[in-house]
């Protein structure tokens, strides 16, 4: 080991200049360096830079309450078309349930239903199951995977809607994960106030135009009795308080192509102006033409936004939603409408948020704490071994040099408790020289020649150093697992740590030592 | 004064670490036992990220009236309102937990314009809302992390050592960590999932220790065939004292920094960490080694895969 090998030196080299090519960015002004260098600098987590973080969970019953909703129209559109006579179409418990009326059209109505169901995914296994059930009844219900399928792919569809809306919204990128089944997190670094991004996300804006059931007398409603067809719906147009709708929606948000805030070619207000596409163009224009002097509703996430008179056929398929709007608020609407609707309710369920401010002072403290871990390590050290103190200090610069250059590489995310990682860091790769250094004083005393000292103090301490090793990684890598934001900042933070250290620790104060004896020709070790 | 100061250390320190275990031990049960006397007593004082709520971490130009704040969280009628000093004078974080099950925004808006009102000035630093599912969550993967750290490096240390070690080494770690958690709830300080991590890290260098200790002890159970177990023992821990001496000083120097220059959210983690190192290099000689002497150690010249080692003469 005395004779430096030649890939010792390289292999130092090459580390030394990777640290500082890759740590640089993080000392100069950000876009100082040419573009050819890297220059991505550490990427600081939310409690280091202000932020804020929010956890949604999709509402998988509502999700699975409206395809049940969804289902029963679909069966009740099936049997009508195919002129079936049924009753007792509702839902239970665990699915839908309808009786059919001739015991002769049971098995073509039976039939006529199982093509209700689709496959899920690429898979045999299909997401409805019929039964027969007593006096000729139908029971549809949904299998378990089928649940998880349609959750997950909801998730997936909230992802791609959410993504949409902050897009268009236009400002500094948050980041938009999935975790687990059925959650999905938003970060948004320097987002201190996270409210305006909550009111965008947080909306289903499910969107629906309704005609209004006038047939129904006020005595009714209050007594709970709608006819199964209608619905009540709540009203916030500020005419009446609610509107009682036919179930049916004539079209949806989905068959619309576009949407702007406008204004009011009469008022001046701020409106939002929509187009359908042809399909949804074409029901609109039949059903205005047919229901003329009558009321429609436009429904957003269950109430009702205005429920305006039909003067004539609409056939050109556009029109406008007038209430009460501001610029802005006509203006989200219309963003809303646009990105299209969330497949179920999203839910906060957690949030944090940390101020620039707060950040900032973290920052600080935390590289006050560093600064002062590292002196005393290093006056430490080197009071304690001299020369070699010195040379193991040098390995500790280079270790944080380099953790600094991996984390900007890898874009891991920095935060507090990280760096409170980085500082242990440090003193568990000193303990690696110290072991290196006590067994050369240990073979030293044994009467061992300088140079054999210095070799087995490297090859006998070699096996405790990595099973120490190992068992830092075992628990960072536990960290990482089951750990959440910044816990998973610390355990990526002591795994770079680990790593390095064990080179720095060991090869760099080869190297230095190697280098040492060939200048100074030393006769007895000098610890 | 000669320097490098590695020339003052003991060379060959003859200390007898073995007559000192019995004291040791029954010093270790009571505090085993007060721990969890304490943990029983006191309970841990949970963070918000376990026990779910809303903390919002205030402001004011001025010293934090916390007693008004607490007046002011009592009138909304919030449900658990508590306020505690935090950082620097003018900073107070006020916790409370929502009424009801919904979407805890609107409350949190609510409270945090009533406040504005009353307190000219005031500014939020922080929010955090956690609900009461996921704090559930949270605290089941905490303590799983826990306890699959803790059988992972049983196995680690019985591969690598032997049975007995890495029985001597569990114990030793359920020792420290029973150890942290009962001083935690002492002194009511806040655990949270960071506490989680400090635990973690608490246990891996506790581990590092008794990795140091055991392989220090095998060379010399090696070297010294016919020598009574009590001697090598005492001969391992002499020999390698120095570098506990050191490693343990520099661990608690560079972790000093954090503990008083850390800020107020480092605290805890600072905290727990120093205590971890402390305990964790007094259970490696008086927990892990004294049960090798109860339960003997298998003394063969076969290299160190005694996975067989339960059928060990003691």
């Amino acid at each position: 080991m005395i004779q430096l090998r030649p890939w010792k030196i390289a292999l130092v080299v090459i580390a030394l200049l990777f640290g500082v090519l890759f740590a640089l960015p993080n000392a100069v002004p950000a876009g100082s360096l040419p573009g050819w260098l890297p220059n991505q600098r550490l990427n600081l987590g939310l409690d280091l830079q202000g932020g804020s973080y929010l956890l949604y969970e999709i509402d998988t019953g509502a999700l699975k309450k409206q395809e049940m909703t969804d289902l029963v129209e679909q069966v009740r559109t099936t049997l009508q078309t195919s002129k079936t006579v049924f009753s007792g179409l509702g839902q239970t418990p665990d699915g839908v349930t309808v009786r059919i009326a001739d015991p002769t059209k049971f098995d073509a109505a039976f039939a006529d239903l199982s093509k209700l169901a689709q496959p899920i995914g690429n898979t045999a296994s299909r997401d409805l199951a019929f039964a027969r059930g007593p006096d000729q009844t139908i029971l549809i219900t949904q299998p378990p995977q089928a649940g998880v399928a349609a959750a997950s792919k909801a998730v997936t569809q909230t992802i791609e809607i959410i993504r949409r809306r902050i897009d268009a919204l236009g400002t500094r990128e948050p980041s938009i994960t999935q975790q687990g089944m059925t959650r999905i997190v938003i970060e948004a670094a320097g987002l201190s106030d996270p409210e305006k991004l909550k009111a965008i996300i947080g909306k289903t804006a499910k969107l629906t135009f309704q005609m209004v059931d006038d047939t129904v007398p006020p005595a009714d409603v209050a007594a709970g009795h709608v006819p199964p067809e209608d619905m009540v719906a709540p009203s916030d147009d500020h005419i009446a308080e609610y509107y009682v709708l036919q179930r049916r929606a004539v079209v949806t948000g989905e068959m619309l192509v576009t949407a702007s805030q406008a204004y009011d070619p009469q008022s001046g207000a701020p409106v939002v102006s929509f187009r359908f596409n042809s399909q949804g163009a074409r029901r609109f224009g039949d059903v205005t033409a047919a229901n003329l002097q009558k009321r429609f509703a436009i429904v957003l996430d269950g109430r009702v936004v205005s429920a305006p008179v039909i003067q004539s056929a609409i056939l050109t398929g556009s029109g406008q939603i007038s209430g009460a709007y501001t610029e802005e608020s006509a203006g989200n609407f219309a963003l809303l409408l646009r990105s299209g609707a969330l497949p179920a309710p999203l839910n906060v369920i957690s949030q944090r948020t940390v101020g620039a401010e707060l950040g900032a002072d973290a920052v600080r403290s935390g590289t006050i704490a560093l600064a002062i871990g590292a002196a005393a390590i290093v006056v430490f050290i080197v009071l304690a071994y001299g020369l070699f103190g010195l040379f193991a200090a040098a390995a500790l610069m280079m270790n944080v040099l380099l953790i600094i250059a991996f984390m900007s590489l890898t874009q891991a995310t920095l935060t507090l408790p990280g760096i409170a990682g980085l500082i242990l860091t440090l003193a568990v790769a000193v303990d690696a020289n110290v072991l290196i250094y006590e067994r050369m004083r240990d073979e030293s005393r044994a009467g061992r020649s300088l140079i054999l000292a210095v070799d087995s103090g490297y090859r006998l301490a070699w096996p405790s150093i990595m099973d120490a090793n190992v068992t830092t990684l075992i628990s960072a890598a536990i960290m990482f697992q089951f750990g959440s934001g910044p816990v998973k900042g610390f355990a990526w933070t002591l795994s770079i740590g680990v790593l390095t250290s064990v080179f720095t620790a060991i090869l760099v104060t080869q190297v230095l030592i190697g280098w040492w004896f060939r200048l100074a020709k030393p006769k007895q070790l000098p610890i | 004064m000669r320097w490098p100061l590695s020339r003052y250390l003991p060379d060959h320190s003859h200390i007898n670490f073995v007559r000192l275990s019995p004291f040791a031990a029954i010093l270790s049960v009571i505090a085993v036992i007060a721990s969890i006397a304490s943990f029983a007593t006191f309970g841990l004082n949970l963070g918000i990220d376990f026990k779910g709520g809303i903390v919002l971490e205030a402001v004011t130009p001025g010293v934090a009236p916390q007693a008004q704040y607490r007046v002011a969280l009592e009138q909304m009628g919030l449900r658990d309102p508590g306020v505690q000093g935090f950082g620097s004078p003018n900073d107070a974080l006020l916790k409370f937990q929502p009424v009801g099950d919904g979407d805890p925004t609107p409350i949190v808006n609510s409270v945090k314009a009533k406040l504005s009102a009353e307190f000219p000035g005031i500014q939020f630093r922080s929010t955090e809302v956690v609900g009461p599912k996921v704090s559930g969550e949270l605290f089941r993967s905490g303590f799983m992390a826990l306890g699959i750290a803790i059988l992972l490096m049983l196995v680690y240390i019985a591969f690598r050592f032997g049975m007995q070690q890495g029985l001597g080494a569990i114990l030793a770690i359920f020792h420290d960590v029973l150890l942290t958690i009962g001083l935690l709830s002492l002194m009511h300080i806040e655990f949270s999932m960071t506490s989680i991590a400090a635990l973690l890290t608490v246990i891996g260098y506790s581990m590092n220790e008794k990795v140091i200790t055991f392989d220090r002890l095998r060379e010399n159970l090696r070297k010294y065939r016919r020598t009574p177990l009590a001697e090598v023992i005492n001969l391992s821990e002499n020999e390698r004292l120095s570098r506990t001496i050191i490693t343990g000083a520099t661990a608690l120097l560079a972790l000093g920094g954090l503990l008083f220059a850390g800020g107020a959210s480092l605290f805890p983690l600072a905290f727990t960490m120093v205590f971890g190192i402390l305990i964790g290099t007094y259970s490696s000689v008086y927990v892990a080694l004294p049960v090798l002497l109860i339960w003997g150690v298998k003394r063969g010249d076969d290299d160190a895969k005694p996975l067989k080692a339960a059928t060990a003469r003691p």
